[in-house]
């Protein structure tokens, strides 16, 4: 197990991630909030950042805050963010495109843009 | 109940991982398997309830939930009830009985909200879980975790609140227990009930339809609750807040998140209603207080934290 040091970019805030646990839980621990605390479930896309430079893991993601391409691109919830390396983040809020309960839709995946 | 709904059936939540679900709302909430199906979907039910299931899981991208239902006395009841909600305006949608497993035909409709309901007549009665209908014991042993009691409602994020007042009223049967009004008397928070519990379904204003904030399960008493916060550390599950009390309806409850960051809520006691009452008023003014009833304060979360 190693520690690794997560940057906030925009406040400039700084704290220490174990190799086994997420982003968010760590910062909470921590008593720092330059990330909002949300579901902690990888859900609610409140804790939604863009990981800047360095390697981590994801665990399973809602798509309607990260969709595979934003993944590709280093955005990740930062609940599920599992550092393998220091990180540099920042947060970039989203919001869904309303309007899309169908009936009848089971699991609707979401062709929604992010925006 | 006046327009033949007899009380909430069952909830479809997504989750994004179902085994994961199935730790929180099995070895921690307490409810009980009752079947699978070849979708991968798994139903749930709390000891109490006498039908076979009031939770559907399914797996999915994304959490939330897929629809709620409401249970209605007979068929001639769905049949007029179907005619009733295509007269008001909503499209309505026919699943064949079987499509959940052991349960009859449903109506399925979007609420002005965004939200997916369904009335159905239906579903095979397997009994209170552990305990005979003749001289039952006080409670069936072998419970696990909260030992959930029943399904009790769900409280909703979304827009045209009138309107959806204006179905589940006036289509639906449902009367307003109580209420949250702007300076400008508007509706921003709308409870309503078809029967003496506080609330079988809530609607908050929120600028995005088809939100939901929680499903809640009842508990006996306070005591329960406490309980509930202590499995809720023994598990390290992530806490929203509680244990506390709402004004709104004056229950004693705590929420907490399951794995895919929908809201679980389990509470105690609270108010009841009689369909004569007038409804109880909050001014929006003192949110803080309706919600949060100690703390008299707002958290952020609460408001915005949704799947
Ligand atoms: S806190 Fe909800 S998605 Fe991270
Ligand atoms: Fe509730």
């Amino acid at each position: 197990m190693s520690i690794y040091v997560i940057t906030e970019a925009s406040s400039g805030t700084q704290f220490n991630c174990r190799s086994d646990q997420y982003v968010l839980s760590a910062l909470q621990q921590q008593g720092q909030a330059c990330v909002p605390i949300g579901c902690r479930g990888g859900g609610c896309g409140v804790c939604r950042v863009q990981v800047i430079s360095g390697d981590y893991e994801c665990g399973r993601m809602s798509k309607a805050f990260v969709t595979p391409e934003q993944q590709k691109q280093g955005i990740a919830l930062a609940c599920r963010l599992a550092p393998k390396s220091d990180l540099v983040i920042e947060c970039v809020p989203s919001q869904l495109v309303p309007g899309r309960c169908k009936p009848g839709s089971k699991s609707n995946p979401i062709p929604n843009e992010v925006i | 109940m006046k327009k033949g709904i007899i009380r909430p059936g069952h909830v479809q939540l997504r989750v994004l991982d179902i085994e994961a679900a199935l730790k929180h709302y099995v070895d921690l909430l307490g409810l009980i398997e009752t079947d699978r199906d070849e979708q991968g979907r798994v139903y749930l039910k709390a000891w109490s309830e006498v039908d076979k299931f009031s939770v559907v899981l399914c797996e999915a991208d994304e959490p939330g939930m897929d629809f709620m239902a409401f249970k209605v006395v007979d068929e001639a009841t769905l049949i007029q009830l179907e005619k009733d909600l295509i007269e008001f305006g909503v499209e309505v949608k026919n699943l064949p009985a079987g499509d959940l497993k052991d349960c009859g035909r449903r109506v399925q409709f979007v609420s002005p909200s965004g939200h997916c309901f369904e009335l159905y007549a239906d579903k095979k009665y397997t009994g209170k879980w552990g305990i005979h209908e003749t001289n039952p014991e006080a409670w069936p042993r072998g419970l696990r975790g909260m030992k959930a009691v029943r399904f009790d409602h769900c409280l909703f994020y979304g827009d045209e609140l009138a309107a959806t007042y204006d179905l589940f009223v006036n289509v639906l049967g449902f009367f307003l227990t109580e209420q949250v009004l702007d300076p400008e008397g508007n509706r921003i928070a709308q409870f309503l009930s078809l029967s003496m519990k506080a609330h079988d379904i809530a609607f908050i204003q929120h600028e995005e339809k088809g939100k939901f904030h929680h499903a809640s399960f009842y508990l006996e008493t306070w005591e329960d609750i406490l309980r509930a916060a202590d499995l809720i550390s023994m598990t390290d599950t992530p806490l929203d807040i509680g244990p506390t009390r709402h004004g709104l309806t004056h229950g004693k409850t705590i929420y907490f998140f399951d794995p895919s960051g929908n809201r679980t809520e389990v509470f105690a006691d609270g108010d009841y209603v009689y369909p004569d009452h007038n409804p109880i008023t909050w001014k929006a003014e003192d949110l803080g207080k309706a919600i949060f009833y100690h703390d008299r304060e707002l958290n952020e979360r609460f408001l915005t934290v949704l799947t």
